[in-house]
């Protein structure tokens, strides 16, 4: 019997148990990765990036290929047909016809969504304006899995644009299933995190929370410190832009008032909030992130291909 | 005031007083050619005051839309004179090309041809959110 067509929009999308086996495959990866050199082998992932994106698509197209399979990539929206006036949906059938798999980056949200509904390959949302960004969870879990030990009883400090960053209301859903989290919200006033964030993952599970715009009185009570770029491409006003991108700016100064086991995260790109001088101290680990990430679309690859390893 | 029964049509009855008229434009009354009486603040023993609508033609209504402005409404299926069926309304759970998404960021804004479809996201305060972005619904 045909396996029905799954894709992952939302990291909700996704069970505990499933995120477990995720990991669970990604460290399995890491430990051994001759096993999956050809397991997707003749099968090819179509990188649609209708937006620019360094990290993700390189990230998608590192993951394919070390699964022995091919990539397709859109990487200029200018130069698709998406540019003539394509439909989402058109351009999700059409794909469908030429490979197995899509990682999709679209500037609005939904898009990736609208692309699962109409295409007949799996769709993996690659970040759909801001709204979702999954596999950067996935990348963020793995992360935190591999420094803490654990996903559960951690102190969480999230600090920087709380309103328009994905990648926080990503996680915030991910880990608020988990148990005995306590969730620090540093962020201006005009970028606190949105409300129906708040009620749906935190108030409604009763998960404790604080807010506050003061990063340095709270640095010291965090397992870890996920900071995030003020993003100008969500800004419809430069002025608002300039005035809140240099709220928070991590240096080891601030970091002598941490826990000498904090986890700094950053989903990355980074521009000033985190000093360059902090790359050096063993408490950063943006970078693993990173890698991490592609173990984990590795593994979510292979997972919505049905496929294992050899 | 009389308003003759009618033999094959709808009566939308219990609206809470006020919604009545905001439901005949929403679902498009104005356009038919066929009788429909608009009744407001009659004494209601349950309500204080409530609206009735009564459409004296079989024509498709969409309910989802009547839940969603009135949840305690309540719609009667007219058939030769008899009531055929009573529906209990109650929040539908989707609304379908019933609300527009505000949020320019939203897919469904720029590209006309998708429906525009709101989940209900808490029955408690009726809260509908923007199946693709997530946005809370503006009030129509």
């Amino acid at each position: 019997m045909t396996q029905p067509v799954r894709s992952v929009i939302d990291i909700l999308d996704l069970s505990p148990e499933e995120l477990d086996r995720l990991m669970d495959t990604a460290e399995d990866i890491i430990a051994r990765p001759e096993r999956y050199r050809e397991a997707c082998r003749y099968k090819k992932l179509a990188a649609l990036f209708f937006e620019p994106s360094t990290r993700t698509r390189l990230s998608f197209e590192a993951a394919m290929h070390e699964l022995g399979g091919a990539v397709l990539s859109v990487t200029d929206a200018a130069a698709s047909s998406a540019a003539k006036g394509e439909s989402v949906a058109d351009t999700a059938k059409t794909v469908s016809c030429y490979a197995d798999i899509i990682a999709m980056r679209h500037p609005k949200e939904g898009a990736a969504l609208v692309a699962a509904r109409n295409a007949s390959i799996p769709v993996i949302n690659a970040g759909d304006g801001g709204h979702c960004h999954p596999t950067q969870t996935l990348a963020d879990l793995l992360t935190i899995r591999r420094e803490k030990g654990r996903l559960s009883n951690l102190t969480v400090g999230l600090c920087g644009d709380l309103k328009f960053g994905r990648t926080v209301h990503s996680l915030i859903n991910a880990l608020s299933r988990y148990e005995g989290l306590n969730f620090v919200l540093i962020s201006p006033e005009e970028l606190k995190l949105p409300s129906y964030v708040k009620n749906d993952a935190l108030k409604a599970r009763g998960i404790p929370y604080s807010q506050t715009t003061d990063l340095e009185a709270v640095i010291g009570n965090l397992d870890i410190l996920y900071m995030t770029r003020v993003q100008r491409e969500r800004f419809f006003n430069e002025e608002d832009y300039l005035r809140l991108k240099d709220s928070y700016i991590l240096t080891p100064e601030k970091l002598k008032k941490a826990r000498p086991d904090l986890s700094v995260m950053h989903p990355l790109p980074r521009v000033n909030e985190i000093s360059v001088a902090v790359d050096d101290d063993p408490r950063a680990c943006y970078f693993k992130q990173v890698l991490n990430g592609k173990y984990m679309r590795m593994a979510l690859i292979l997972m919505l291909l049905n496929l294992q390893p050899a | 005031m009389n308003v003759d029964s009618i033999r094959d049509g709808i009566v939308i009855d219990h609206i809470a007083a006020g919604g009545g008229m905001k439901l005949y434009r929403l679902l498009g009354l104005e356009n038919l050619d066929v009788p429909v009486a608009l009744i407001t603040n009659v004494v209601s023993s349950k309500l204080g005051r409530k609206d009735i609508i009564k459409i004296d033609a079989a024509i498709p209504v969409n309910f989802d839309v009547i839940g969603f402005v009135d949840p305690g409404a309540t719609v009667n299926i007219i058939r030769d004179g008899i009531l055929k069926e009573k529906k209990q309304m109650g929040l539908p759970e989707r609304l379908v090309n019933v609300l527009r998404c505000k949020n320019p960021r939203c897919i469904s804004c720029c590209e006309q041809e998708l429906d525009q479809v709101f989940r209900l996201a808490n029955p408690r305060t009726k809260e509908y959110r923007c199946l693709y972005c997530e946005t809370k619904a503006a009030g129509i």
